[in-house]
């Protein structure tokens, strides 16, 4: 599950001014800030689909300035000291979204998209998420269609995200604009891709459809989408195990 | 008295569908559905370097500014199709494809016409009446300046930062628009006077994620004598 680094440190206030104050006091404040958090593989490690170079500045400027600008809005900001999904949520304010929330949804989509991702990626997942893309889509190429549509017809900035959604308890997939993500509404992202250009331009100019083809084929990491259904499944109800009979 | 009857494949069904009379009556349906095709530039890709790149133009021409047309044109195909069936869900579901597309390839044909080499007058600052205007409106060139370049910054994800007239305030301001929006989605009475493209396709390549140095660097290029004729144009 994707956690955010957070960062400790201790700072001593000694206030002396005894004629606003009845008498001196000394306070310690714990501030805590959001880290950037590092893909789970060498920059490297994606190529030729997603080049070193990219990784590069897509995660060591563009995600890091998302972190950084966000700690710099918490400084100031009512909205201190949630975890970053609470504030996810919380700054998303029913659609009207607050300043912090471009910032914040933009770290949360960047750490899950590292983890939707992993060298040798691609091809199919197995078992027990693979029943379940056959049950809600079909078949898994009429999935593997419908989630590179999706992607293709996004006007302008966004993400991409197969998701499970809580109240009909089904995959989805659903195209977001801009930083916006499925936690504002409830579901539960399974992956992400990242359909800004800055993801892409660099490997594929404006060859989006070549990009998306190689996520689907080479990047997308089953694995992890595996690892998140099953903790997905600990808040919804898939129905019954098959537990075999004697 | 006899009309043209040019009528394309497509206006005959209406044509026909309306009755021989009406060409009788002497009103005649003239109906061809107009292609957009790609303007050209004025200028090589490579003649606005340094401040935006060659390959960036040459893409952003070529490329993107070929592919919202492409597919405005298809919109136009289907919309024509929806219209003529009296499909009104399609009429509706096509707008959203029909402001992309249509609105990107309104955008970047006033875009080219807005850059110009700094051999050719790219940069150099407006006189006459939008110098006076601006003057008026933000102070001086320079705050105008800083101020767009700065909400052009700010503008999160894709979008255009604009100069706009305020035909009925006879003001200019500055206006934002989302992904490929035209700036009349703000308002009728706005007459783009100049238009920044903030779309990462515009500048990744050349500066990266700092966008804050295209608009720096693009100012060398903007061609104010296209956007003071436009003003004139319009305030006279």
């Amino acid at each position: 599950m994707v956690h955010a680094v957070l960062c400790f440190h201790y700072s001593f206030q000694n206030l002396k001014q005894k004629d606003q104050l009845r008498g001196s006091r000394r306070t310690s404040r714990i501030v805590a800030f959001y880290g950037l958090t590092a893909p789970p593989y060498e920059l490297d490690a994606l190529e030729p689909y997603m080049s070193q170079k990219t990784l590069e500045i897509h995660w060591g400027k563009h995600h890091r300035a998302y972190v950084d600008n966000l700690n710099k809005q918490l400084a100031n900001s009512p909205l201190y000291g949630l975890t970053l999904d609470e504030l996810v949520k919380v700054a998303y304010n029913n659609g009207n979204p607050l300043p912090e929330f471009n910032n914040a949804a933009q770290v949360w989509n960047h750490n899950f998209f590292w983890e939707s991702m992993q060298p040798d990626g691609g091809y199919m997942p197995a078992a027990g998420l693979l029943q379940q893309i056959e049950k809600d889509f079909g078949s898994f190429p009429n999935f593997r269609e419908k989630f590179i549509t999706t992607a293709m017809s996004l006007f302008g900035s966004g993400w991409v995200w197969l998701v499970l959604k809580k109240e009909e308890k089904k995959l989805a997939v659903v195209g977001a604009s801009n930083a916006v993500n499925p936690l504002v509404w409830g579901d539960i992202p399974i992956i992400t891709l990242d359909m800004w250009e800055h993801s892409y331009y660099l490997d594929y100019r404006n060859d989006r459809g070549k990009y998306v083809n190689a996520f689907m084929d080479s990047l997308v990491s089953w694995q992890s989408a595996t690892a998140r259904m099953a903790r997905a499944e600990a808040f919804v109800n898939l129905g019954e195990p098959k537990i075999p009979v004697a | 008295m006899a009309f043209c009857a040019l009528v394309s494949k497509k206006a005959l069904g209406s044509a026909l569908r309306s009755g021989a009379a009406d060409l009788g009556s002497g009103l005649c349906q003239i109906r061809r559905l107009q292609t957009f095709s790609l303007p050209d530039l004025s200028y090589d890709y490579g003649a606005l370097e340094p401040a935006i790149s060659g390959e960036i133009m040459k893409i952003h021409h070529q490329k993107h500014h070929q592919a919202y047309i492409t597919n405005y044109n298809k919109a136009l195909e289907q919309l024509d199709e929806a219209i003529q069936k009296g499909d009104t869900s399609k009429v509706v579901g096509l707008q959203s494809a029909i402001k992309f597309n249509g609105g990107g390839h309104i955008n970047h044909s006033i875009f080219w016409k807005n850059l110009a080499p700094t051999n050719e007058g790219g940069g150099e600052p407006p006189k006459g009446a939008l110098g006076w205007a601006i003057d008026a409106d933000f102070g001086s060139f320079e705050a105008l300046v800083q101020k767009m370049s700065s909400e052009g910054a700010a503008l999160q994800g894709s979008g255009w930062v604009w100069l706009a007239l305020d035909k009925e305030l006879k003001k200019v301001r500055i206006e934002t628009t989302a992904n490929q929006d035209p700036l009349v989605t703000k308002g009728l009475h706005l007459v783009p006077l100049l238009g920044i493209d903030v779309w990462e396709h515009a500048y990744y390549l050349q500066y990266k994620n700092v966008r804050p140095d295209y608009l720096k660097n693009i100012w060398k290029v903007i061609n104010w004598k296209h956007a003071s004729d436009a003003f004139d144009g319009e305030a006279a």
